[in-house]
């Protein structure tokens, strides 16, 4: 009574399905990185260059920094491509990662609605913004989500003094999301946001929302990458992880991300070796 | 009086199916006491009473639909199991039509009783042109009247060659003409040797088919004997009172 | 600010310059969902059916479990899943993480309690119907079990078309263990979170708007074929 056929046909359809995945591509490699850097389309530009040169293919798996490292800990990836220095820096002192290298640097600003209410737009010091912002009580934005955009910003609102979590629910609102969806939030309901400048120009629902405050040395936002450490996880595959992070250090890869452009603005500025 | 039951209903015969001391108690409530009874093989026996006196209760004992609370039923002198129900079949009151072509409800029986591909749609065929449903074959068999349904279910319940058949008021919402070709069905399928055990209300159908009769008031059996005698000259009050049509409460 | 015809015109042109990165993205969300189900109601259908025929100790346990996992979160399941096939995992040495697999397996484990719920509810209707006629023909528990599948077949399509609408809409499970990969585990939902995430609204609303008409394309076929069922009485 039990239609063996149709069982045996399923399951062996499912099998079948399952190594299609995984043997699509003869290499490839898995690079835990942010949001924003998936975001920013940065990959999409530089990613054709490497695979085409070394026929490795590159799967980038796009989550919150936090998450990023949580999962190249647990060797869910061959190499971690992330923007939080102490946390990487942590990451390899630990073990997990062979080797921290600066890749590039953007910067971070800070947007907000053009009848700036905090009056902070056109400032240049961020620590003196942030103090006007939590002075006039008015909406912020805040990722909350342990990203290194949110590190960063934490940072900032420590340097400026202010327990800007005691707030948290009255004028500093956490979204506990991603980059994109935080300004989504932060937009519609009048915030000001701190974000990257990479997903800020090429964020596609910005409404009337201008940067209010940019050009503080303290909002560069510096890049890393490491690759995962192949003593302590076996499965991450070492050469093909160590010919991508050589590309991204090297000339040739540094040129490639000096080339990235939005609206004829550079996004990103390389800075391996530095 | 319990005497002369015993001594009329003495078997001539092994039975074919027995009952030994058959208790059925639900709800706090006993339902069937403590029935003895035995069917012989090839013969016509319908089992009358009221409203709520156990017949369908009893039949669903006999052919093991239900467990008893009490007592046991024996096929063929051992503890009856899902063999024994698979010697007899069963006819409901209200066919239970299975999701399928009128055909397809014929042969998931013999593939029941493992019968092969080829000679389950022969045995299949020959069943529908006895039962005069060849032409609705193909047809599903909900959207067949309720004669043809009975017809189908007597068909299905035939065509796997019992032993013994159970009928449950079979004809009690169908037409005269429908009943008829039940009754014939049924007794073409005695000619062939089938026992029967029919639950009926109707005193004509009964007196068409039966050779006794048992007749039960409150979960007892109060009179049994041929069927003539029964309902010509009854001795208990209960079936006196059903055979003059007037309500009887009393004891057995 | 958005116009609903702005978000027309998007899903518009969508459909009209549809490449080859689209069909990509709905036919690997097509082929996971569809896998999924199908797999669901391998395992679910016949328990299901067990657990709406019969009555065994723990009957109305099982019961309890089967309702209550129905409302399990998609991301608890990505998460479970995830720990499961990571390299620091029991099953990382499979490498399934951030493959199709990893989206069925999840997927599965998502829609296996509705399939197998639903299916209790409808075969236990029908199993009430039958349980005499088939305990006389001296049915054994397997036969029972499949008779009552076939006879409920297609009332059971609506069963399977729950567990699709479950998991066709599904994100939070596919994004965690497919990693919503550019060209090897972007689906429909993902890349809707995605452009959403890049303030593309229009653009992940048109995409909504595929999803839904692919939804509705699949439930119309399967819904019509119930429809002639019904009418020849098979249903």
């Amino acid at each position: 009574m039990f239609r063996y056929p149709l069982l045996s046909l399923a399951l062996g359809a499912v099998l079948a399905l399952g190594t299609t995945g995984a043997q699509a591509q003869d290499e490839f490699i898995v690079v835990q990185s942010t949001t924003s850097t998936l975001n920013s389309g940065l990959f999409e530009h530089i990613l054709p260059l490497f695979e085409e040169k070394t026929g490795i293919e590159v799967r980038v798996v796009a989550v919150g920094t936090g998450q990023a490292i949580r999962n190249a800990m647990n060797g869910d990836g061959d190499v971690l491509f992330v923007h939080a220095r102490p946390a990487e820096e942590k990451f390899v002192a630990e073990g997990h990662g062979v080797a921290r290298f600066d890749v590039m640097y953007n910067d971070f600003v800070i947007v907000g609605p053009p009848s700036d209410p905090a009056g902070v737009a056109g400032m240049t010091d961020v620590v003196a913004a942030l103090s006007k912002i939590a002075e006039a009580e008015v909406p912020f934005a805040s990722r909350g989500d342990d990203s290194g955009t949110h590190k960063a910003e934490l940072r900032l609102w420590k340097e400026a003094g202010i327990d800007a979590q005691a707030a948290s629910g009255g004028w500093y609102r956490e979204t506990g999301s991603g980059m994109g969806a935080t300004l989504n939030t932060g937009t519609s309901m009048g915030a000001y946001v701190l974000t990257d400048r990479a997903t800020w120009i090429a964020f596609g629902n910005k409404g009337d929302y201008e940067i209010a405050v940019e050009g503080d040395p303290r909002m560069f936002n510096q890049y890393g990458i490491i690759l995962v450490n192949p003593g302590k996880h076996p499965n991450v595959k070492a050469q093909a992880g160590q010919a991508f992070v050589d590309w991204v250090l090297s000339p040739e890869g540094q040129a490639a991300i000096a080339g990235y452009k939005v609206d004829g603005q550079q996004l990103f500025f390389p800075n391996a070796g530095g | 009086m319990v005497m002369d039951i015993r001594a009329e209903s003495a078997l001539v015969a092994e039975p074919l199916l027995e009952a030994r001391a058959l208790r059925f108690a639900a709800g706090g409530q006993t339902l069937i006491h403590g029935i003895d009874l035995g069917i012989e093989p090839g013969r016509r026996t319908i089992v009358m009473g009221a409203n709520g006196s156990g017949k369908s209760l009893l039949l669903r004992l006999l052919h093991g639909l239900l467990p008893p609370s009490s007592g046991e039923v024996l096929w063929r002198g051992e503890a009856a199991g899902r063999a024994a129900r698979r010697a007899q079949a069963m006819v409901f009151q209200r066919p239970v039509m299975l999701r399928r072509s009128v055909l397809a409800n014929l042969t998931f029986a013999l593939k029941v009783h493992g019968l092969a591909g080829r000679a389950r749609t022969e045995r299949a065929q020959e069943a529908l042109e006895m039962a005069r449903l060849t032409d609705l074959a193909n047809h599903p068999a909900r959207v067949l009247s309720g004669g043809e349904q009975q017809r189908l279910a007597l068909a299905r319940a035939l065509v796997c060659e019992p032993e013994l058949l159970f009928l449950d008021e079979p004809t009690s919402s169908l037409d005269p003409a429908s009943t008829q070709m039940i009754e014939d069905l049924v007794n073409a399928a005695h000619a062939r040797g089938v026992t029967i055990v029919m639950v009926t209300h109707d005193m004509g159908q009964a007196r068409r088919m039966g050779d006794e009769v048992i007749f039960l008031h409150a979960g007892r059996v109060a009179e049994r004997g041929p069927l003539d005698r029964v309902l010509g000259a009854p001795r208990s009050e209960a079936a006196r009172a059903w055979v003059q049509g007037r309500l009887y409460t009393g004891d057995t | 600010m958005f116009g609903f015809g702005d978000i027309m015109a998007a899903a518009l042109g969508l459909i009209l310059t549809w490449d080859r990165d689209l069909s990509e993205i709905v036919l690997l969300s097509l082929r996971v969902t569809l896998t999924a189900v199908a797999v669901a109601c391998l395992i679910g259908l016949p328990l299901g059916a067990v657990v709406g025929a019969f009555r065994f100790r723990g009957r109305g346990t099982v019961t309890v479990l089967l309702n209550a996992l129905m409302g399990l979160p998609p991301v608890v399941v990505g998460l479970f899943v995830y720990l499961m096939l990571s390299n620091a995992g029991p099953l990382g040495v499979l490498g399934l993480l951030y493959t199709p697999t990893a989206m069925i397996i999840a997927q599965t484990i998502l829609v296996t309690p509705i399939v197998a719920a639903l299916t209790k509810q409808v075969v236990e209707d029908l199993h009430g119907e039958y349980a005499e006629q088939f305990s006389s023909f001296g049915l054994s528990a397997r036969a029972r079990v499949s008779a009552l599948l076939w006879d409920a077949r297609y009332s059971l399509l609506t069963v399977a078309l729950a567990g699709f609408g479950r998991a066709v809409a599904e994100v939070g499970a596919v994004l965690i263990v497919g990693g919503n990969i550019n060209h090897v585990t972007r689906v429909m939902t993902t890349t809707i979170a995605l452009e959403t995430s890049k303030g593309n609204l229009e653009l992940a609303l048109a995409l909504g708007l595929l999803l839904l008409g692919l939804a509705v394309i699949v439930n119309a076929a399967v819904m019509t074929l119930r429809a002639s069922a019904v009418r020849a009485a098979y249903a």
